[in-house]
């Protein structure tokens, strides 16, 4: 092997190697902090069980709202057209969270209920994001559900 | 009437635009002088007639002409003038005119000053321009015309979106654009440069300081950005990795890639080819950073509504460009590629390694933000990718370049002396160490701000020993050409932006509370009096505005107003209230009302303590200055002596010894 090609050989086995490190890398980082987007319905049946954190999707049930006396607790119902589920958040609510209003938290399952660690709130009641909006679908095919779409809100 | 007539102009326009793209290429290639000499009337027409289309939708909301749907739709007769200029590009059909209109400033700017490169690589240039113009000219007319009429007339509008509807806001767009499509100057003279199968070294002199400028400009709008997130949205952050940050964010890092590749290319000849492909690459986020934002397929603050069609028709447009030039690059780039070479050791290989890192920083970014549309292709189900993935990544590929950046002007072209490299190690790294000693009793052992401390101190002394050489070595009025300043304040910009980053995420205090109005609470040696919430207006909006007295040792330090408003169209917007300081931000947001029929009672209320953070914007405004600096140095202006230029008689005025330097 004469010296240039060796040169060669070695750069080419070099950025192999940072490459593989680099992917290795990005996939576990990846793996680590990617949140799958459930349905109250879904998570009922149980498709949620694999997973410590997701996110919950859903409408914010009308009347469902209720603050704690002393502390910034709030517990709500999230539901969708088959299912429901209670969730307890302690924190500030976005601006545009309010009854019927599609909103997705974030958290993990406690027993039945849902504490969420984060909630996002989008605009006003006629507008869904196009995830929650199929993911809804997906949970019970064939049932209308809102379809126009507006700018989205969330921090 | 006139709105018609806006349309027309932009008919007109695309038409215009169709003969500067086509024409002035054939004759490129066919070596036809007449044909090339259409790329600059045809170029000022264009330019011309956008303008046009565009100051009459100006006039149309200056006007309330509500029976023009986008007018109607954006501005109200309650809107003040500035804010209805600003509408002009508040939503999707507007921005892309917008996007059009700043296409023009820069084919006009190289149609004007462009006399000094060759006939027939200028109307291959002005060409690449103008198909990038009838792309976009296209899209607008056939699928999001801003001059469509609303009948019946409404007799009054909606509203702006509100999150623009605050001054700095205002600029974030045009600014932001103006970046992106800088980037389609570098982009066209790649193009150009492929389609003629050479790249002279002076025509990427030529090119520096384009890039040098839309690089510029992209700093300052994504600047603005951050900060707009940090003051409007309620939550005291300054990036969230959101989608659309990551499109404007993404073109910055391969474009800063690109201007230290340029300046390889540029003195040595070298990675030729490299600086080709980053172009290209650096104008395909662009795009992409406008597709992500216009089409709606990821959810995000600043998506607009969406249409599938616009999302097709962009997504065709990308692949278009991005497959095409990619497509050329193949079949060219072995042609165009050439140069010195260059030992391990040189600046070149540090210019390299640093240019490695940021894009692969840039597709982890962009894995990361286009992984939901993958999961979804592959029904993957519904995904999101946090932002400590963004986090954690980006860390860890900005650590060598930090840690290189020092070194970099000390190395030689060519080929670095290690003795020089071994003093600059030593005493960087003992300022380093001894800061970060200092900051350990400082900061409670909080391991990021001894980090951020460390790595500031590392950077900013490799900067100012570099300086301090210079001013040394060289005589006077030749110490600080406008590149090598440049080169320092960007470079002492990062080490401002590792204090503000590293000390505002470590030392902060975030606290949301429940707050009655008479109660107290203590952050950070701050006492935060809340005095009850009331209600107060303005032009076009009333606001339910609190009042927090914050004192410290007894003596108040500010008294604060944060707002909750409530705009035409029942949308929300929180104004959230900010005590500046050199070493730190006093930030209060009103939440919500514990009870909403009693706004007068208690609230929730988020109280911050953020030390350093302006650090951050500086640091980032800093680097938008050197970009600035950088581009209006006088090499860039000289007259084209031959049409080769070797790389040690590119510059004149310094003796070759000391050119080495440079």
């Amino acid at each position: 092997m004469n010296p240039t090609r060796k040169r060669r050989l070695i750069v080419v086995l070099l950025i192999f190697a940072a490459s593989a490190v680099a992917v290795s890398l990005g996939v576990f980082a990846l793996q680590r902090n990617m949140n799958y987007l459930f349905t109250p319905s879904q998570v009922q049946r149980g498709e949620a069980s694999n997973y410590p954190t997701f996110r919950l999707g859903g409408m914010v049930k009308s009347g469902s709202i209720q603050r704690s006396n002393d502390s910034l607790k709030v517990t709500f119902t999230v539901v969708d057209a088959d299912g429901n589920m209670p969730v307890e958040y302690t924190g500030i609510l976005p601006d545009l969270f309010r009854d019927d209003q599609s909103v997705i938290a974030t958290g993990h399952m406690d027993h039945a209920r849902f504490v969420a660690t984060e909630v996002l709130a989008k605009h006003d009641e006629t507008y869904m994001p196009k995830e929650l909006k199929d993911a809804m679908a997906k949970a019970h095919q064939g049932r209308a559900m809102p379809a126009n779409a507006d700018q989205g809100e969330s921090p | 009437m006139t709105p018609e007539l806006g349309q027309l102009a932009l008919i007109l326009a695309l038409l215009l635009a169709a003969a500067q793209g086509v024409l002035p290429i054939l004759g490129a290639w066919r070596g036809n002088g007449a044909l090339m000499a259409v790329a600059r009337p045809a170029a000022f027409g264009q330019a011309l007639f956008v303008a046009l289309a565009f100051a009459i939708l100006v006039a149309a909301f200056l006007g309330h002409d509500f029976s023009v749907q986008y007018v109607a739709d954006n501005s109200n007769l309650a809107l003040p003038w500035y804010y209805r200029i600003a509408a002009v590009w508040g939503a999707h059909e507007g921005s892309m005119l917008l996007w059009v209109s700043i296409l023009d400033v820069w084919t006009l700017a190289l149609a004007l000053f462009g006399g000094r490169l060759p006939e027939v690589f200028r109307a291959r240039v002005l060409g690449v321009l103008g198909l990038i113009a009838v792309g976009f000219l296209a899209f607008i007319l056939f699928t999001s015309n801003p001059f469509l009429r609303l009948l019946p007339m409404p007799p009054d509008g909606g509203d702006l979106n509100p999150v623009l509807q605050d001054p700095g806001m205002t600029f974030h767009p045009p600014v932001i654009y103006m970046g992106y499509v800088g980037f389609s100057v570098a982009f066209a003279f790649s193009i150009a440069a492929l389609l003629g199968g050479e790249l002279e070294q002076a025509w990427v002199r030529w090119a520096r300081p384009w890039t040098n400028v839309a690089w510029a400009f992209l700093s300052a709008g994504i600047v603005a950005g951050s900060w707009w997130a940090y003051a409007e949205l309620g939550w005291g952050g300054w990036w969230f990795w959101d989608p659309v940050e990551n499109a404007s964010f993404m073109p910055w890092l391969v474009g800063t890639a690109l201007i230290h590749a340029q300046a390889v290319t540029e003195k040595r000849g070298s990675l030729r080819a490299w600086t080709i492909l980053l172009s290209i690459f650096a104008f395909s986020l662009s795009l992409l950073g406008t597709f992500l934002v216009r089409s709606g397929v990821l959810t995000s603050v600043h998506s607009f509504a969406s249409d599938p069609r616009r999302g097709f028709y962009i997504l065709c447009f990308l692949i278009l460009v991005v497959g095409g030039s990619l497509l050329l690059y193949a079949l060219r780039a072995p042609k165009v590629a050439g140069g010195k070479a260059f030992r391990p050791v040189s600046r070149e290989s540090a210019i390299l390694v640093g240019n490695l890192m940021l894009t692969v920083a840039a597709a982890m970014v962009l894995l990361g933000t286009l992984f939901p549309l993958i999961g979804d292709a592959l029904a993957l189900g519904k995904i999101s990718v946090g932002p400590p993935y963004f986090g954690f990544l980006f860390t860890l590929l900005m650590l060598p370049v930090v840690l290189l950046l020092p070194f970099g002007p000390y190395l030689r072209w060519g080929k670095g002396e290690t003795p020089m490299l071994k003093q600059v190690l030593l005493r960087a790294g003992l300022a380093a160490a001894a800061c970060a000693i200092v900051a350990c009793f400082l900061v409670n052992g909080q391991a990021k701000a001894i980090a951020g401390v460390a790595g500031a101190v590392w950077v900013g002394a490799g900067v100012l020993l570099y300086a301090f050489k210079r001013w040394r070595e060289m005589p006077r009025g030749r110490r600080y050409p406008a590149e090598m300043a440049g080169m320092l304040l960007a470079h002492a910009g990062v080490a401002l932006f590792l204090v503000g980053v590293l000390l505002s995420e470590s030392l902060s205090v975030t606290r949301d509370v429940r707050m009655a109005p008479g109660e107290h609470q203590q952050i950070a040696g701050y006492d935060f009096r809340f005095d009850g919430v009331t209600e107060t207006r303005g032009p076009n909006w009333r606001a339910e505005q609190g009042t927090v007295i914050v004192s410290r040792g007894g003596t108040i330090v500010a008294t604060m107003h944060p707002q909750k408003r409530s705009y035409t169209r029942e949308q929300v917007q929180t104004e959230s209230a900010i005590d500046p300081g050199v070493t730190r931000d006093l930030y209060v947001a009103l939440g919500e009302p514990m009870d909403k029929q009693h706004i007068e009672g208690a609230w929730a209320l988020r109280l911050y303590y953020k030390p350093f953070i302006r650090w951050l914007w500086a640091g980032g405004l800093l680097m938008m200055l050197g970009g600035f600096v950088g581009a209006c140095d006088r090499r860039y202006r000289q007259r084209r002596a031959a049409t080769v230029v070797s790389a040690a008689a590119s510059e004149p005025a310094m003796p070759p010894a000391l050119e080495a330097r440079a």
